[in-house]
C-alpha cells in the first residue's frame, strides 16, 4: 500500500508546483518594462520603440519614423486623465516654441475614447501631431505605467530623457532646450 | 363621458407607440455589461474598478448606448472599437480565435480544483484505512473476551 501510495502525491505535487510556476510567470510577465529607466539612470540612449499607429483625427497612420531628425517631445495621455488636462496647455506652448528649430510635440491618446479625445484637442487647441492607440499597444514597448508620460527623443531616434508623470517648464528646459542645439 | 372616452383614447395612442418602444429597446444594463469587460488601464474587470478615471469614462459610455436601445453584443463591439479586443473580460468573447489559450483559461483552475478534490479524497481515504488498521486489533481483542465469556457460561 505504501509503495502503490508513493508516486501519486508526488505526482500531485509536481502539478501543484506547475499550476503555481505558472502563477508566478504571469505575475511576473505584467510587470513594466524596465529598460528605458535603466538605461537612462546608466546615462545611455536606446533607440526609441517602433510605434505607428493610426492618427487621431482618423486620416491616414503616422509613426515615429516620420520625425527621424527632429526632436520629438513624445506625451501619451488620454481624454479622462485629470493630470494631462494640466499638462496640455505647457506643451502647446511648448509645440509653438520648439517648431521652428526641426522639434515636435507628438502626443499619443491611448484606453481613450475617441469622441472625447477629439473633444479633449479641441477644447485645448493642441495644434501638434496626434496618434490613437486606443487598445493601448505601445505601453508594453515604451513600460508605461501611468498617463501622462513623455519621453524625448533626440534626433537620432533615441530616447534622451523620460518623465513618468506630468512634465513642467524646468523638465522642458532641461531635457528637450539642450537637444534643440544639437544639429540636425 | 365622451369627452373622457376621448381623452382616454388619446392617452391609450400615445402609450402604445411608448409601450413598443421599450419592448424593441433590449433590456441591457451597466451591470450586466460591467462583469463582462476590462477597465484595460485598471487591469481588472470594469465593475472591480470604481473610482478609477478611465472607468468612469468607460461606465458613461457604456450608460450612452443603453440609454441609445443598444444590445449587449452590440455595446461590447463598440467597446472593442474603442479600446480593443482586450477590453473583452471573457476568454473567447472576441471575434477573433483566441485558441488554446482561450482553453487553458478554463482548464488550468478546473485541473487545479480537481487535484485538490483529488488531493482531499486521497488524504481521506488514507486516513480511513489507517484508522481502520488501528482499530482492528482492538476489535479482535473484545471479539475473544466475549467468546471465552461465553464459553466459560455454557460450562461446556
Amino acid at each position: 500500500m505504501r509503495r502503490l501510495a508513493a508516486p501519486i502525491p508526488i505526482a500531485v505535487m509536481c502539478v501543484v508546483l506547475a499550476l503555481v510556476a505558472l502563477l508566478a510567470y504571469g505575475l511576473a510577465s505584467n510587470e513594466p518594462d524596465r529598460s528605458i529607466d535603466e538605461a537612462l539612470a546608466e546615462g545611455e540612449r536606446e533607440p526609441a520603440p517602433a510605434l505607428e499607429l493610426p492618427r487621431l483625427s482618423g486620416e491616414s497612420v503616422g509613426s515615429l519614423g516620420d520625425y527621424r531628425g527632429q526632436v520629438v517631445v513624445l506625451n501619451f495621455w488620454a481624454s479622462w486623465c485629470k493630470p494631462c488636462r494640466e499638462e496640455s496647455p505647457l506643451l502647446q506652448r511648448w509645440h509653438e516654441r520648439i517648431q521652428k528649430h526641426d522639434a515636435t510635440v507628438l502626443g499619443v491618446d491611448a484606453f481613450d475614447e475617441i469622441g472625447r479625445a477629439r473633444a479633449f484637442v479641441r477644447e485645448y487647441g493642441l495644434t501638434y501631431p496626434m496618434l490613437r492607440d486606443g487598445a493601448g499597444e505601445t505601453r508594453e514597448s515604451f513600460g508605461i505605467i501611468g498617463f501622462p508620460e513623455t519621453f524625448v527623443i533626440d534626433r537620432e531616434g533615441r530616447i534622451a530623457a523620460a518623465q513618468r508623470g506630468p512634465v513642467g517648464e524646468e523638465f522642458m528646459r532641461e531635457q528637450v532646450v539642450p537637444l534643440l542645439r544639437q544639429p540636425s | 363621458m365622451s369627452r373622457a372616452a376621448a381623452v382616454l383614447a388619446a392617452l391609450a395612442a400615445l402609450a402604445v407607440p411608448a409601450g413598443a418602444a421599450a419592448q424593441e429597446c433590449p433590456q441591457t444594463t451597466l451591470g450586466d455589461i460591467e462583469d463582462e469587460v476590462m477597465c484595460p488601464i485598471c487591469g481588472t474587470p470594469l465593475g472591480l474598478a470604481s473610482e478609477a478615471p478611465q472607468a468612469q469614462q468607460q461606465r458613461a459610455f457604456i450608460e450612452g448606448l443603453i440609454a441609445d436601445c443598444r444590445s449587449k453584443e452590440d455595446i461590447k463591439r463598440a467597446l472593442v472599437a474603442q479600446f480593443g479586443e482586450g477590453v473583452l473580460a471573457l476568454p473567447g468573447d472576441d471575434s477573433g480565435d483566441g485558441g488554446v489559450e482561450d482553453v487553458l483559461v478554463y482548464a488550468i483552475p478546473a485541473l487545479g480544483i480537481l487535484l485538490a478534490l483529488g488531493g482531499i479524497g486521497f488524504a481521506v481515504l488514507r486516513w480511513r484505512s489507517k484508522r481502520t488498521r488501528r482499530a482492528e486489533p482492538a476489535a479482535a481483542r473484545g471479539d475473544s473476551a466475549r467468546l471465552e465469556a461465553d464459553i466459560e457460561r455454557y460450562d461446556l
